[in-house]
């Protein structure tokens, strides 16, 4: 099984080194590709598809930051879902606001949410820290289900409004649904990269490899751990605002256990602590059970195989191999230059 | 003299009766979660699956007209058996690899997936009515605020609760897995078979969450495939809030849990009962992640 792994990631690093070399380019042609398949004329039922992996590729890129990149692990993550989804679809169909400050509200909201699920970051961590973002999310179920008037609990929002932007609708037979979600994809991922590629992400991966060690260089942990989860909220708290006003309906069983699980499968099975990883793990795990009709009622079983499967032989993702990769110093360093300037001072204080 | 009052009191004693029940049940389930997680550390997901699928395979048996007994002991064989499987098929590769936490996490929720779906394709999604085969035996419990299933559920849970702790504590596979749970390495090179104990523990695990779920579902008359989540969640709440991988801690959190839950649906509203499993598990977890006798761990550097 090594061997066939190491296939895979040969292969995958092979395409990827010539993708690196040309990133950008590359982006703005898959951009450009993915832009243009509306004008395909596909049926809106491919369409919608299209549009829910781009909402589970931006939760999935928000649940990477706390899970792929700091290693909070956290199975509840619908919880933030589904805060975004009740508090923008509550705001435009009962206090009447548009739709882009209520999804401002909503990210907002799950953000401060965010910050009170952080808060036991501090005091617990590992295997528990999971089970309180579990509780977390079956607490804000729970709190939906019952708080009948504001939720109309077990009956959810009905006839929410489609999204509009500038008094123009949007909806899936105009593409409007389909380009909203695709510039708010590509904001998210830009605001991840940049996030990520920062002292902020630096931060965050140094607690992911070795809290302690991170904590004795000098990384205040607390604050970071905290921020992961802010950000980390905000951007499914915006998510969730998003697929309310889509699906136009809302209920607490949209938001379950599975909400979660799902989103954790698609950060593990497209590669924790990657960002293309994300893309194609949405693209299998949502496009999954629809491209499985055929299996009818097995395909939940099935669904279940490829997660154990995949956890035996490839734990680390699809996408995964970049973990390993050796570091990149940024541009304009000499390593070498650095590694002989330390060689010099050294030989210098022993001359003193 | 006081009408009123007397309905108040026995109210009382009756979501009390109620809670240490269920409590009891829960406890029962919970002792599955705490032998395996102070073991391997590993929240095993697939264990609610595991107590539906014990439920269930008392159904099947019983819809051939078998003696209950015999569905029963068939049931916990079945289930032992599915619980060891989880183990060797699914997680003991992952262990031999010396994967990452979450890999063996997901494969449990993974697993319980399986479970569940394969119950719903053979068994049907829909709730099916149980036998109420708590009532068996006739009791005068007239004047008493108990009635006949609470009673046998918590007794009955009761007995098989200390042979578990007899079990654990007064047997030498017992000793083995206290000795494993203390230290793997250590225990490895007293000559404890490792394996074989893991194997055992998740044999018990199984067995006490079929028994559990037949009790459940006796008690409640219901058997549903997605029956084991919530009671999975509440009993692992109890096992965190007793101490992990401490038998007296399984049986103090159950019962805690579920006279939290009577009470709390009787006296604030039954629609918010399901919360409180969580809402304990929270506090729980950000006052005191060890529980009330969990042993006390120590980050070395």
């Amino acid at each position: 099984m090594k061997n066939t792994n190491q296939v895979i990631d040969n292969f995958f690093a092979d395409i990827s080194n010539s993708i690196r070399k040309n990133r950008i380019i590359f982006s703005v042609a898959l951009l450009t590709v993915v832009a243009f398949i509306p004008a395909l004329g596909l049926p809106s039922y491919i369409l919608r598809i299209g549009v829910m992996i781009m909402i589970y590729a931006i939760l999935a890129l928000g649940l990477n930051i706390p899970t792929g990149y700091t290693g909070q692990v956290s199975i509840g993550h619908a919880g933030f879902f589904s805060i975004g989804a009740y508090t923008s679809a509550i705001l435009v169909t009962q206090a009447g606001w548009s739709m882009l400050p209520a999804m401002v509200a909503a990210a907002a909201i799950a953000g401060i949410f965010g910050f009170l699920l952080g808060l036991p970051t501090l005091r617990v961590s590992g295997t528990y820290l999971s089970i309180c973002t579990l509780g977390f999310a079956e607490i804000v179920r729970m709190a939906v289900l019952n708080w009948d008037t504001l939720t109309n609990g077990p009956m959810g929002i009905k006839n929410i409004p489609y999204p509009t932007v500038f008094g123009v609708e949007m909806t899936l037979r105009n593409y409007g649904a389909y380009y909203m979600i695709l510039v708010m994809l590509v904001m998210t991922s830009v605001f991840v990269h940049l996030i990520i590629n920062s002292k902020i992400g630096r931060a965050f991966r140094s607690i992911k490899e070795d809290e302690l060690a991170s904590m004795m260089m000098g990384v205040f942990t607390m604050k970071y751990k905290i921020l992961s989860f802010v950000l980390s909220a905000i951007i499914s708290g915006m998510a969730g605002a998003f697929y309310a006003h889509f699906m136009r309906y809302i209920d607490p069983n949209s938001f379950t256990f599975d909400t979660s699980i799902l989103i954790l499968s698609i950060v593990i099975l497209g590669g924790m602590g990657t960002m293309r990883g994300m893309f194609l793990g949405a693209i299998i795990l949502v496009s999954f059970p629809e491209a499985l009709r055929f299996l009818e009622q097995y395909r939940f079983v099935f669904y279940g195989l490829v997660l154990v499967i995949m956890m035996r032989y490839r734990p680390q993702g699809l996408l995964g191999w970049r973990s390993k990769s050796p570091y990149e110093f940024p541009k304009g360093v000499d390593p070498d230059k650095i590694a002989r300037g330390f060689n010099n001072s050294s030989s210098q204080n022993k001359m003193i | 003299m006081y009408p009123g009052m007397q309905q108040k009191k026995l109210m009382f004693w009756r979501y009390m009766f109620n809670g240490l029940a269920v409590g009891m049940a829960y406890a029962l389930v919970a002792v599955g979660y705490s032998l395996v997680f102070g073991i391997l550390r590993l929240i095993n997901f697939s264990h609610g699956a595991t107590y539906t699928f014990g439920a269930h395979v008392v159904l099947f048996f019983i819809g051939y007209q078998t003696n209950i007994w015999l569905a029963l002991s068939a049931s916990v064989l079945f289930t032992g058996i599915l619980a060891v499987g989880t183990n060797k098929f699914a997680l003991e590769p992952l262990r031999k690899k010396k994967s990452p936490p979450i890999a063996s996490l997901i494969t449990t929720i993974g697993v319980s997936y399986i479970i569940q779906n394969l119950l719903m394709v053979f068994m049907g999604s829909e709730r099916k009515s149980f036998p109420n085969m708590l009532d068996i035996p006739k009791l005068d419990l007239s004047g008493l605020p108990i009635t006949e299933p609470q009673f046998f559920l918590f007794t009955i849970s009761f007995a098989l609760f200390i042979i578990l702790t007899l079990i654990v504590h007064k047997t030498s596979i017992g000793l083995a897995m206290r000795a494993v749970e203390q230290n793997t390495k250590a225990a490895h090179l007293m000559g404890i078979n490792v394996n074989q104990v893991i194997t055992f523990t998740f044999f018990l695990g199984g067995a006490s969450a079929a028994i559990a779920g037949v009790l459940m579902a006796g008690y409640y008359q219901l058997v549903y495939p997605t029956m084991g989540f919530l009671i999975g969640m509440k009993a692992f709440t109890a096992a965190i809030l007793g101490g992990i991988g401490v038998m007296h801690g399984a049986f103090a959190g159950g019962l805690i849990v579920g006279l939290a839950e009577s009470f709390a649906s009787g006296y604030i509203g039954g629609t918010y009962r399901d919360a409180f499993a969580f809402i304990i598990l929270i506090i729980i977890l950000i006052i005191k992640p060890t529980g009330l006798f969990g042993k006390k761990t120590i980050t070395k550097v």
